[in-house]
Formats: C-alpha cells, structure tokens, sequence
C-alpha cells in the first residue's frame, strides 16, 4: 500500500515544531516587552535623578537677602543636563506662587505635596517632556517663603537610548528565537523519531511477517503500539483459520473424489463390456477434470494474491526447471515423453520464487498433456538475448487463429479435446509473466508443435 | 527692477518701525530669484565676502542682510520669526536659547564635532578668541602684558597712566560682552580682581568691538580688554598701531553661530547657506579678504578653549542670575 | 515390496491397495498417527504412503518424527492441499515426493517407482524366472547375462505379465494399465507394445502367447 492511499491530516512532527515554535515566538516577544518596559523604567529613572539633582542644586543656591529671594543657579544645574542628543531644557523657579525666573507658561503638577519631589511626564510647547519639581522653604528672620523649582527636558535621548537597548534586544531576541527554532526542530524529530522507527520496522517487515513489535517504545506509544500488536494478532489468526479453512476443504473435497476415482479405476478392471467401460472412463476423465480445474482455481487465487506482495527475492531459474522436470519425470516416463533440458549454468533473476515455480510448472504440465507417446519435449533456459524459459513440445501445436486469446481465463484450444484442464493454465503464466514485467509468446514450431516462451 | 526695489524699501520699511538696524543689504546672485534673508549680528563688511562667494555657488539665490546687535537680533527674531531663513549671532547664549526654545529647524546631515552644534540646529562656523588689544604707543616704556595677572600687575602699578584709558564692554549692553564676562567669571577669581581694578580707573564702557577699536585707534583708549580679534585684525589700517593679545591664563574662545528658522519658507537654500558655512569651502577662496577665523582652521588648543554649545550656558540669561551678575558687575566696575 | 499406507479414509485405503496388491506389493493399511507409528515401529517398510489430514493429527508431524528416528525409508505423501503452498514444506520436512488427490493410479506407480529407484537401488526387487532376471524399479531386463533397458509402457506391460505368468490378459485390462485416461490411443496400441516385447524376450526362453478373442499370456518352455 502506497502513501498515496493514507488520508493525510497535517505532521505530527511539523505541529509540534510549530507548537514550540510558537511559544518561542510568544515568549520572545513578551520577554523583548518586558525587557523594554524595564529599560524604559531605569532610563527614566536615571533621567530624574539628574533632574532632580539639578533642582536640589538650584533650591540649594536659593537665599533671602535683605528680604528677597537671590538665587545664583550654579552652571553646572543645567550643564549636566547635556546630553548626546542635547535635549531641550526648560525650567521655571517660583516664589511662593510668583513666577521668580524662567518659562513661566511651565506650570507645575497640581496635586504635589511641597515636602515632596514630583515626577511626571507631560507635554510642554507640543513636546514631550519629563518634569521634576521640588520646593524649599527659606526662612528669614521675619518671613517665611517657599521656593520652588522645576526642570523639564525632553526625551530625545532617552528616546534613542530606548531605541538602541530595543534593537539589541531585538536582535538577541532574534538570536535567541533562531537557536529556539533549530532546537525545537532537534526535539521535534527526537520526540517523532521512536514513531518514525516503528514505522520503519513495521514497512520493512516481509508480507508474512504478522509477530508482535518486540522493540522497547516510549510510554506515550504503548496504545498504539499494542493495538497494532493486537490487529497484527487477530490478522494472523484469521489469515491462519482462512488457509486452514481452504486446506480443510480441499482435503474434504478431494479425499472422496480420490475414492470415486479410485472405486472407477477398480471397477474398470472387473468390467468386460464395452460400453460400461466407456461410461466408467468418461467418469474417471470428468473426475481429474474437476479436481485439476479446482486445483488450479486455488493456484490461481493464490497467484494474484501473491502477485500483490511483490516478496521479490534473486532465484535462480534452472535450478527451479530442474527440481520440476524432476518431479515430473515419472508422469513423461509414463507416457514415454523424454524432457530435454537445455540452459546456462545459471539463470538468475528477481522475483517471488512460488509463482515462478507455478509458471513453469504449468508449461511443463501443459507440454506433457499435449504431448503424443514416445515423443520430446525441449526446455530451453537462458539469460541472453533476455532471460527466458521456452517450453516445445511435439503435439498437435495451436490453432494460428486463437494464439491471441488462448491466455485468456478459462480458454481452452481447439486441440484440447480429449485432453484434461481447465483453461487456466497459461493465464497463470501470463499473470506471472506481468507480476514480472514479462511476457509470455506462443508459437508453432515448423516441424510441428508448440513452443511457449516465457521471457522475463 | 524698480517695482522691486520699491518692494524691498517697502519691507524695510516694515521692519524700520520696530528695530533700529546697524545696515541692511541685498546681494543678488546672477540669476537670482530666491531671496534668503539672513539676520547677523556681523557687520556687513566683514561678512560681505562669504556672501559672495556663497551666491557666486548659487547663483540662482539673492541674500537679504540686515545686521543689528546680538541683543537686538535674539529680541527682532523672537518678535517676528517668520520673517527670517537664517540667524547668525556671536551671542551663543541667545542662540542656544532659541533653538532650546524651539525657533529653529533640524538640519541633519552635518557631520560635526559635539561642541561645536546643538541638536543639529545650530552650528559653530569661526572660533574668534577674546583678547586684550594695546595701543602700541601707550605701552612704549611699559612690558605688555600677556595675561589678566599681568594686565592686572600694569594697571596697579600705573594707575594715573590708564585712568579713563581703558576700554570694556558694557555687559548690560551687550551680549557678547555678557557672555564673555560670565565665562570669565566662571573660570577664575582673577577676573572680578580685574574688574575692581579697572572700576577703580574709570573703565569706559561700550557696546560694540567696533567703536572701541576705533577709540583704541585714536588714542582715546590705550588698553581694551575683551575685544573680538578678529574685529581688530580686520582694521588692517591701524594694524601697526596696535597690538592683538590673547591671554595665556585662560582664553575664551567665541563661536559665531548659523542657525535656520523652523518657520523659513526656503528651508532648503537656507540649509545650503548653513552648510556652506560650516564646510570650509569659504575659507578657501580668496585668502587675506576674509577676517573671520574658520572653525574648520582652529588648532586643538583653540578647540579646547571654545565656549561649548551646551544647555548650561542658558543658565547666564536666567533673569535671577543675570540680576545676581549684573549687580556684582555693577558694584566692582561702577564705582 | 512391504508398503504402509497411512490414510483415515478406508475406501480409499482399500481401493489404493487393492491396486498396489495387482502390482504385487503387500500393503499394510494404518488409519492414525498412533497406528503408523506403532507399524513403522515394528516392521522396515520398502516404502510409505503418508495421508496428511489425519484424525490423530497432522501427517507432517509424524514425517517429521520419522525422519528424526534416521529411518531413511522413502515416503510419498498424498495430499488434498493446493500444489503450491505444501510443496515447500512437505519437501522439507523430508517427504520424497508428494501425489495430489485425486491421483491417478499409475502416476503413483509411476512415482513409487521413480522413488525406490532413487532411494534403495535395485537388488532386493529383482525377479527371477526362468534364464531372465527383470528389475521392474530400476526397469532392467537381463537375458542370460545381456542388459536390456526397457521403456515405462514396455516395463509395465512386462511387470504386469511377470507378476502372474500363465495367467491371461485381456486387451482392455492391460490397455487400462498402461494408458491414463486422457490418453486419446484405441486399445489396439496395446499390440504395438506386446510386438515390442516379444522383440526383447526372443533370445530368452520366455514368450507372450496371444490368445484371440482372449487376450495375452506369459508362458515359460
């Protein structure tokens, strides 16, 4: 059975690499936001406490002289606010709730606690913006003032550093998913590989191999793999009861018509008159006739059955001839039939031994029938120009008009009359010669007789 | 043409109503037919000749040039920023503030040391140090002095000799005056011990390089400090007559600034005008007739000593540090 | 000869040796396993004829315990089984050769024959009578010392006459001995072989008298 005839849904092996691959990506993908959201929250950070070290640092400068506010910002509360990709500042100082110096459209976050440093991000003139805003109470000798400073800049940099720390961990996320990826395939065909090796054994198993897989499986196979055990089982088991059965039948079948026979033979030779003799003939004639058309029903069946199996192993085609001109040397020496054997040392090809056998034996078999008392048959075996057997006998040859149908099921020549057979000699041997890739040639000799040549 | 000129007199007539220019000019490129208007706190002869070389380029382009002082091009652009492609000012404070303040547009491509530019907006094109510039004369009997302690030795010992003889800027005038003063100030004690001296001796007070070059010229002054060299190096005519110091204590480098305006409706010819200042294809041609010192031509120690484009020097123009400044100034100058 | 016949089927049993008793072998009938193996057991047979489907068992089981004891004895197998699947194992397991039921009586002969002559040689079968020595397995025909070989029909024709010498013949008797029942001759071609016979046995002392209307008869001078 080819895979052709398997309904296909989807590969273990692919959905399992495509489920792992999957989470891979899923997990990339939220390790990679994860990540960012991470480094985004530290680069802020670190954003605010240059920030809020340049409030400290202007708040720190604040005094009150002579009653008002003086405030010498240090250079450096804004120079370290330099960045590579010299983000913009802006700032506002307020006295209490005066604006003292700066933008003064920069408003403050209303719900800040003046005890408090307040962060948030905003817009500011349409940009973005991180602010930091911390006051500080002055205290003179008769006031009291609150001074509040706030510094926002915008996130280019922080911005640029983000879309670094991203493209990095994009690219390790891309490594990371790459390396997943090749490893998921490795476990993927680790995990399937048990399976694939079941199957490889079951596949290379000969067609009457039906034993139990002996081989250790994983756990997760054991259903499978008992099951298949289990059909293998009950398909041997019936295969088994169906051979007997056909066994068991042809044995009820033939035993009572051995008797018949045989009580026939016996009673011929008590009788004189002629017509009873003739009588018991003709039954003795339509006795072989029925078990020999029963005998090759069974080959037959048993033949495409076979044929099927393609158990192709390398024979060598004269030792076959000869075990069977061997065995059917006392049937020609009963008619005084000589079989001649002609072949090469060896003849090998590759097929299935039994019906190779088959197909000779009927050529042989069908030769013998044919052939008159104290005549030859001549049985050639050869590899060149192809490997072929050819069958010649000295009988009565076919008719020209029939050679076409004769390997037809069931066809008997013209010339057969008289003689026993059910037709289904030479079909046999025309399904082995296409079991084979062969083909199988009849023709008449120019001395008389037929000659069937079966080439492989 | 007529119709032209009539337009150009008309539109600076506008602008005559609300600021008081030092020179307003228009070069015309040979087939000119877009106009930049570029406002410059650099006087026209001295920056003519970029100019001219730039259209000699572009020939396609004319160039609007109207010059007034640092203080006076940071207040006229902030009124009215849509009616100027290009700002260029020695005031490299104002400048940072404007681009901090979100006035001017991104010019990217400029391949530049750090220092040197601001969010790829503005850009340092001449490294011109501060100097002490001499009267020759003045100092015929006396050793020059090569630092501010060697400036601030001269003074002490020959007060009746300088008194009303020296020349500075009045901060509170001007902004390079300020800038240079707060960065003097930021470097060492050493420049308050001088402005006390110089307060003690009647310091004449100015608000342009150009006028106390010229009183330096003319005897009036025999010693100004904190001049532009190059302003100096420019008089040719007097060049025998006088004499260009740079400090060996600490110098102060200046930058004159380009940057393009976010609201400039030929951003694109605009940023070829900046580009052609920051390369140094303008400091090629034509040798000796160009007095502005090229960023591109400056040593590494020059370098070192330029006034960085960096954040901190907005902190100068805070209203609260600059009246903290104004007023120590005033108490060691003004006396 | 001494034959076993191993077969459950009892008509069949008797009609194969009444057919094997024409041909002058003793035949002894087992109809189990158990049987066969006590007669195998006690008496050497020349040769076994061994049914498979057994009331007591498989007779290949029992094949093979007969080849396990070394008894070389030849056995012929009669079978019901298809040709093709039994062949291979019967051969295996040690049969000699193997006759497909329904079998014809002389294709049995035939291949008893074929069997003994490839099995035991030929001593113990040899017939004597009068100047001839006639050895129907290895079908030799010695006349005061000359060898001639005989072919089947003529060796048949001749064991059949030997077996009974004096006894008489008729044509159709003989005919259906020596020709199967397919074979499309008149039972006139039993003269054609009784000619050839009288050719070989000239020199000896033995002669076939024809007796018309009867039939024929092997008379000794």
């Amino acid at each position: 059975m080819s895979t052709s005839d398997v309904n296909v849904y989807g590969s273990l092996r692919n959905r399992l690499v495509m489920t792992l691959i999957g989470g891979v990506a899923m997990l990339t993908l939220l390790s990679y936001f994860v990540i960012r959201n991470y480094a985004a929250h530290i680069a802020v950070q670190s954003q605010d406490s240059i920030l809020r070290a340049s409030v400290t640092s202007i708040l720190d400068a604040a005094a009150l002289r002579d009653g008002s506010v003086e405030i010498d910002i240090p250079y450096a509360a804004f120079s370290m606010l330099g960045t590579t990709t010299d983000d913009r500042v802006f700032y506002v100082i307020y006295q209490d709730d005066l604006v003292l110096s700066g933008y003064e459209d920069l408003s403050l976050p209303k719900d800040r606690s003046v005890t408090e440093t307040a962060y948030r991000s905003t817009i500011y003139r349409d940009v973005a913006v991180r602010q930091v805003s911390a006051s500080r109470t002055l205290i003179g000798a008769d006031q009291r003032t609150i001074i509040t400073a706030s510094i926002a800049q915008t996130q280019d940099s922080l911005d640029d550093a983000l879309d670094e720390i991203s493209e990095n961990i994009a690219i390790y996320g891309i490594g990371f998913f790459c390396l997943a990826v090749l490893l998921s395939i490795w476990v993927s065909s680790a995990t399937i590989a048990p399976l694939k090796r079941l199957a490889d054994s079951v596949a290379r198993r000969g067609p009457q191999d039906l034993s139990p897989v002996a081989k250790p499986v994983p756990t997760e196979m054991v259903p499978l793999v008992s099951s298949l055990n289990h059909f293998m089982e009950r398909l041997e088991r019936s295969l088994k009861q169906s051979e007997e059965f056909i066994a068991e039948a042809a044995h009820r079948v033939r035993t009572p018509i051995a008797t018949v026979r045989s009580h026939a033979e016996m009673t011929l030779q008590r009788v004189d008159k002629e017509e009873n003799r003739q009588a018991l003939r003709s039954m003795i004639r339509a006795i072989d006739e029925t078990s020999r058309a029963a005998g090759q029903l069974l080959d037959h069946a048993m033949i495409s059955f076979r044929a099927d199996q393609h158990d192709y192993v390398s024979i060598d085609l004269v030792e076959i001839t000869e075990d069977i001109v061997m065995r059917l040397r006392p049937v020609a020496e009963m008619k005084d039939v000589t079989i001649q054997l002609n072949t090469d040392a060896e003849v090998i090809l590759l097929g299935d031994s039994i019906l190779i056998q088959n197909a000779v034996r009927n050529l042989i078999d069908n030769a013998l029938k044919y052939s008159p008392s104290d005549s030859v048959i001549t049985i050639e075996v050869r590899k060149q120009p192809v490997t072929f057997i050819a069958v010649q006998d000295q009988g009565p040859g076919f008719q020209t008009h029939e050679m076409a149908s004769l390997t037809d099921r069931f066809t008997r020549g013209e010339n057969a009359s008289g003689t026993i057979g059910s037709g289904l000699g030479l079909t046999i041997v025309r399904d082995v010669a296409k079991a084979h890739d062969g083909a199988v040639e009849l023709s008449n000799n120019p001395s008389g007789g037929a000659c069937v040549t079966l080439s492989f | 043409m007529r119709y032209l000129i009539l337009l150009i007199i008309s539109l600076f007539a506008s602008h005559a109503n609300s600021i008081e220019w030092e020179d307003k000019q228009l070069f015309e490129g040979a087939i000119g037919s877009q106009t930049i208007s570029v406002i410059s706190s650099t006087d026209t002869a001295i920056f003519a000749p970029i100019i001219t070389s730039f259209l000699t380029i572009n020939p396609e382009l004319n160039i609007n040039y109207y010059v007034a002082s640092s203080a006076d091009v940071y207040e006229e652009f902030q009124r009215n920023p849509q009616d100027y492609d290009v700002v260029i000012s020695s005031a490299m404070d104002l400048q940072l503030k404007l681009v901090n303040d979100g006035f001017s547009a991104r010019i990217e491509g400029i391949s530049y040391p750090d220092w040197a530019q601001w969010r790829e907006s503005l850009f340092g094109f001449t490294m011109e140090p501060a100097s002490i510039v001499i009267n020759k004369k003045a100092f015929e009997t006396l050793k020059v002095p090569r630092s501010r302690q060697e400036m601030i030795r001269v003074l002490r010992t020959n007060p009746e000799l300088f008194r009303g003889k020296i020349g500075s800027y009045d901060v509170r005038q001007s902004g390079l005056g300020y800038l240079f003063a707060t960065q003097d100030a930021r470097a060492s004690e050493t420049y308050w011990r001088l402005m006390e001296i110089m307060g003690s001796l009647e310091t004449r007070l100015y608000c342009c390089s150009g006028s106390m070059i010229e009183d330096l010229s003319n005897n009036t002054i025999s010693i100004a400090y904190n001049v532009l060299g190059s302003y100096a190096q420019a008089r040719t005519d007097i060049a025998d007559k006088i004499e260009i110091i740079l400090p060996s204590d600490f110098p102060n480098t200046m930058m004159r600034t380009a940057m393009v305006s976010k609201h400039s409706l030929s951003i694109r010819s605009s940023a070829s005008f900046l580009r052609f200042l920051t390369s140094s294809e303008w400091t090629k041609a034509e040798g000796d007739s160009y007095h502005l010192p090229p960023l591109q031509a400056a040593s590494q120690n020059e370098q070192r000593s330029a006034i960085a484009l960096e954040p901190g020097l907005m902190i100068f123009l805070d209203k609260l540090k600059r009246k903290t400044f104004i007023k120590e100034w005033e108490n060691a100058l003004i006396q | 000869m001494k034959f076993l016949l191993i077969e459950d089927n009892e008509d069949l049993a008797h009609a194969i040796a009444t057919r094997m008793n024409l041909d002058g072998h003793v035949v002894d009938h087992a109809i189990s396993l158990s049987d066969a193996k006590a007669f195998s057991e006690t008496v050497d047979y020349d040769l076994l004829l061994l049914d498979i489907m057994l009331p007591d068992g498989d007779g290949r089981d029992f094949l093979e315990h007969f080849r396990a004891l070394k008894k070389d004895t030849p056995v012929i197998v009669l079978t019901a089984r298809s040709q093709v699947s039994d062949r291979v194992s019967m051969l295996d397991l040690g049969a000699d050769d193997y006759v497909t039921k329904p079998f014809d009586h002389e294709e049995l002969q035939a291949r008893c024959r074929a069997v003994l002559r490839r099995k035991s040689g030929s001593t113990q079968t040899t017939v004597r009578i009068a100047d001839i020595e006639f050895d129907p397995v290895a079908g030799q025909l010695s006349i005061s010392g000359s060898v001639i070989k005989l072919r089947n029909r003529e060796l048949r024709l001749l064991e059949i006459l030997i077996n009974s010498p004096g006894k008489v013949f008729s044509k159709q008797k003989l005919f259906d001995r020596l020709f199967s029942y397919d074979d499309e001759v008149s039972e006139n071609a039993i003269e054609v072989y009784i000619g050839r016979l009288r050719k070989h046995l000239e020199p000896s002392t033995l002669t076939i008298t024809t007796l018309r209307g009867l039939g024929y008869r092997l008379d000794e001078h």
